[in-house]
């Protein structure tokens, strides 16, 4: 495809939807699919048919619009309107096949369906910045043109004509741009260092496996804008030379499996993937991978293993995959948000792209708001940003009228921030000063009807079921740190239990031989910081603990600590 | 030195073989020597039947596998300066705890049940209640001094004691290991 | 005597311990460290098998850095600073072996290399005299289907010595691992008793690199078992002499 082509098609992409008067928008991503919306889709197509107006509206299934909770969410898009004024927007909630009628007629008469209306004034959509969401819940993920429409693969081709290596790694470096899988690595570092080392192979890897419990963004941006991921994954390719790449995505995201697939064959199809792409002297093809479940192997070095076809464990660095990576070549792995972002950075410049967020932390995160909030959902917000805005504004507070009492970021590897630190911005830095870590965006809030001993051993149970075994700290560790946190929660534990878990908190953290292990103690290292007394509430003392009599004991009834 | 002046010794046979109190008793002809630094004042080689008052050092031989272990426990440590546990049983629970894998109610079946076809039946009279677990001493109470071994060798009992009679504190793993 | 022999292949000079050391650039920090009789407690490891890293005794300090390294595992570097035994790295060694301990079923008194284990020895070597965490006491199985061996899950500590051998020396490939984290076990073949396997050669290589009582020969009673480990730097000296 050339560069005409590609402007062809959004062109004629354009004036096909200028014919129309509606767009339906129905969104088809997994949490509203899981509320029905493929069948609302079909009820409005049928009502749309028996209205006879399909030249004037399309009903489109799209990706995901944010508010999970109130879903199946219906967006319609007035394309064309009277006098010039700006298109406008009415977005329907909690859409039922039986209100497709009323919604056409709504169509016809130009009137709104009131009771299913969602404003859209609300902070939840006025507050976030959608950069990489930008496209997500309005263009239809299983069509490369809807993509092509909204300036899709034009990043291809300004890296690959425009642009030597050198300078798409310049422009990804000066667009601060850090990993968003979590660990923050500076990205143009990254795909500098790759692209240094000499080799006859190099691969490339799109890290899909995204585990953390109450986390769906690295899903939604599959499913919502495959294209925009793949477009990422070919600029870093070219980038840092690699001819072969990966999506390493977990099986049980069947439906962004799916659209990841369709995707791969369309820009095959294309010629954005294949030999010499854009006409440039440079090949690059992308393959699917399934993990089989198993939380570690989003860990680099045991999705590695897994992709290679062995036991999905992780093996001590160095050598970093950049140097060593898969089948012992340099390789080059970040995460699907990651990669999401560089189309925008290659389109509109590094420095634009830094223009938002924090001194260190540049550009939007996604976030997965789940747990104790109102609007579950996924949102986009600039870096910095607070985590009492996110909470409390896009996030519209805590239900049922109850207290907040913290929020958990980064998952089984992060930590919890209590009510005091609500005001501190979110960015890499901040939250690892206070003990949790930005991780790769879930965020779980939890009210003060939760035990935190009953949080850190959910997570505790959790980093123990999914630890792969090999190295003794994480394997017994976890274990022994399990047992201790429910001798808590059920209010058996002692003065020396205490004692065992803090040393085991310090020795899981600092032994283990990969991520998974030496940050599976953070919820309760955290917990134990912000939340002691619950902890100090449950001891009790050991002839308690033992269930017999109180004695007339002189000496401490406890084990020496060494 | 007359009785009141020597330091009050005293030994405990919990859930073990009693192993560990013949290698003691295999210290020979230094017992005589220890008969004459120290008062004997609870042990199953001697005849007392209530654990005493300002017991200052306490050889602890067997794992807790009972409730009544845990009570004489908690009675022995608040009446004893420096409680020691006395062998792998003590220090690890050793084989008592080789049933801890199954569960005490299938272990109890299979010996009281499944293999007594005269008088199939569980004893619950004049016997104290068994845990579920056995565990080593020192889960239930602080222990200052082990000596792992299955058991202790004489040698090493008698360099233990002598030390901590000294006022020493013994290096104990420079003598002996677990199963030695 | 100097440990490093004449070769073409760069030296590097630093320090373990505040001693003086130098070793060939390919070595990693515990062969030098044992080249100049400076001990690091190790189980996984075993010369002559690729290292795994997995066992964590082998934990040194880099003087500057905060991280611990695996020595088995870490190149040596110029003009670093080793320290094999801060009190920190003595606490962590010992913590680690009262884990192994308290997770399988450990009864050094009824065990067929009792006197002849790694990691009996090991334990006393760092000072472990009692185990502070409870003991988790699965119940694990034993497989005496081989006619000539059989393998006690209960002494296990997942060090994959024998699936490297297996793997590595023999490339037999008969053991490996299943399940994850704590329910992790070693297995033969596809999980099936290992008398009935179709790749065991029976070369016996496995039970030798046991460290504990895990592996072993039938017909050897308590404390019979010792394991003969010579014959590996001999087949891996013989293989590379081949491969040059």
């Amino acid at each position: 495809m050339t560069a005409e082509e590609l402007l062809a098609i959004a062109e004629s992409e354009r004036q096909a939807k200028q014919q129309l008067k509606y767009c339906v928008h129905v969104c088809s991503s997994t949490g509203c699919a899981s509320s029905n919306s493929e069948a609302v889709a079909a009820a409005l197509q049928q009502h749309v048919k028996e209205a006879g107006l399909q030249q004037a509206v399309q009903v489109n299934m799209v990706g995901c619009m944010g508010l999970c909770a109130l879903g199946p969410l219906v967006e319609i898009e007035q394309v064309q309107v009277q006098g010039g004024a700006p298109p406008t927007t009415v977005l329907y909630q909690s859409v039922t096949p039986a209100d497709a009628p009323e919604i056409v007629s709504g169509l016809v008469s130009g009137q709104a369906v009131q009771r299913l209306r969602l404003e859209t004034d609300d902070p939840f959509f006025t507050r976030q910045t959608k950069v990489v969401l930008a496209q997500a819940g309005r263009i239809d993920p299983e069509r490369l043109e809807d993509y092509v429409a909204d300036r899709g693969y034009q990043a291809v081709f300004k890296a690959l004509t425009d642009m030597t290596p050198a300078e798409v790694i310049e422009e990804v470096t000066k667009s601060g741009l850090r990993g968003r899988g979590g660990g923050g690595y500076p990205t143009g570092l990254k795909w500098n260092t790759v692209a240094k080392v000499q080799s006859d192979q190099k691969y490339l890897i799109c890290n899909a496996d995204e585990g953390d419990p109450g986390a769906f963004m690295d899903r939604s941006i599959l499913e919502s804008n495959p294209h925009l991921v793949i477009e990422g994954m070919i600029i870093g390719a070219y980038a840092v030379g690699a001819s072969k790449g990966y999506v390493y995505v977990r099986a049980e995201y069947p439906l962004a499996v799916k659209r990841m697939k369709q995707a791969i064959r369309q820009a095959e199809r294309a010629g954005f993937l294949g030999q010499n792409i854009c006409g440039a002297d440079f090949s690059f093809n992308v393959e699917i991978r399934l993990g089989a479940g198993a939380f570690v192997c989003g860990e680099e070095t045991a999705l590695m293993a897994s992709i290679e076809g062995r036991r999905g464990t992780p093996r001590p660095r160095p050598p970093y995959p950049a140097a060593s990576g898969l089948w012992g070549k340099p390789t080059l792995i970040n995460n699907v948000e990651t990669f999401a972002n560089v189309p925008g950075i290659i389109l509109d410049g590094g420095e634009a792209y830094a223009r938002v967020g924090t001194e260190k932390s540049k550009g939007t995160k996604i976030f997965a708001l789940t747990g104790k909030i109102n609007h579950t959902g996924l949102i986009e917000v600039p870096m910095g940003v607070t985590l009492r805005e996110i909470i409390y504004e896009i996030g519209g507070g805590i239900p049922d009228g109850r207290k907040f009492k913290a929020v958990q970021t980064g998952g089984p590897s992060g930590g919890c921030i209590p009510e005091q630190f609500l005001d501190t911005p979110v960015d890499y830095e901040s939250l690892s000063a206070l003990g949790s870590i930005m991780g790769s965006g879930g965020m779980i809030v939890i009210d003060d009807s939760s035990s935190m001993i009953d949080v850190a051993k959910y997570f505790m149970e959790f980093s123990k079921e999914e630890s792969c075994g090999k190295c003794v700290p994480c394997r017994v560790g976890t274990a022994q740190m399990y047992d201790l946190l429910c001798k808590f929660s059920a209010g058996q534990a002692t003065e020396f239990d205490l004692r065992l878990l803090e040393d085991l908190c310090d020795l899981v953290k600092n032994t283990s031989l990969c991520g998974l292990g030496q940050t599976a103690p953070n919820p309760v290292i955290s917990t134990l910081k912000y939340f002691r007394d619950e902890y100090l509430a449950k001891i009790k003392k050991p002839e308690e603990a033992f269930g017999v009599a109180s004695t007339q004991a002189e000496h401490p009834i406890e084990e020496a600590s060494q | 030195m007359s009785a009141q002046d020597k330091p009050r010794f005293a030994t405990l046979w919990l859930d073990g073989c009693s192993g560990c109190h013949m290698s003691f008793l295999d210290m020979d002809e230094w017992l005589l020597d220890l008969a004459g630094q120290v008062e004997v004042v609870y042990s199953p080689l001697v005849d007392a039947k209530e654990f005493p008052d300002n017991v200052d050092i306490t050889l602890i031989e067997g794992a807790v596998a009972s409730r009544e272990d845990i009570e004489k426990l908690l009675k022995i440590r608040a009446r004893t300066k420096t409680l020691i546990a006395f062998g792998d049983c003590a220090v690890t629970a050793n084989v008592p705890s080789m049933r801890n894998p199954f569960g005490l109610e299938a272990v109890m079946k299979q010996v009281y049940l499944d293999s007594n076809a005269i008088q199939p039946q569980v004893p619950t009279v004049t016997v104290p209640e068994l845990l579920d677990r056995v565990v080593p001493v020192h889960r239930i109470v602080k222990v200052d001094v082990y000596i792992p071994g299955c058991p202790p060798s004489a040698a090493t009992i008698k360099s233990v004691v002598s030390e901590l009679l000294a006022g020493k504190k013994p290096d104990v793993m420079a003598l002996t290991r677990f199963g030695a | 005597m100097s440990p490093v022999p004449i070769t073409a292949e760069p030296v590097k000079t630093f320090k373990i311990d505040g001693q003086d050391v130098s070793a060939r650039e390919t070595e990693s920090i515990l062969q030098a460290a044992r080249a100049h009789n400076i001990d690091i407690p190790t189980l996984c490891h075993l010369e002559g098998l690729s290292s795994t890293g997995a066992c964590r005794l082998c934990m040194v300090e880099i003087k500057g850095s905060n991280k611990l390294l695996p020595a088995c595992v870490t190149r040596v570097q110029e003009g670093i600073e080793v320290v094999t035994n801060s009190e920190r790295l003595v606490k962590y060694r010992r913590m680690i072996m009262e884990l192994i301990f308290s997770e399988r079923n450990h009864v050094c008194a009824v065990c067929v290399v009792n006197g002849h284990c790694e990691l009996q020895s090991t334990a006393q070597k760092l000072g472990m005299d009692h185990v502070r965490y409870p003991y988790l006491n699965p119940q694990l199985d034993v497989d005496a289907s081989h006619e000539r061996f059989a393998i006690d899950h209960n002494r296990c500590i997942l060090c994959t010595r024998c699936v490297r051998v297996c793997d590595e020396i023999e490339t037999a490939h008969t053991w490996d691992v299943m399940g994850r984290g704590i329910g992790s076990k070693v297995i033969t073949d596809f999980n099936q008793p290992w008398g009935e396997s179709e790749t065991c050669t029976r070369c016996g290589k496995c039970v030798n690199v046991c460290p504990t009582g895990a592996l072993f020969e039938k017909g050897k009673s308590v404390a019979e078992m010792a394991k003969q480990r010579q014959f590996l730097p001999y087949l891996v000296s013989r293989r590379e002499a081949m491969i040059e």
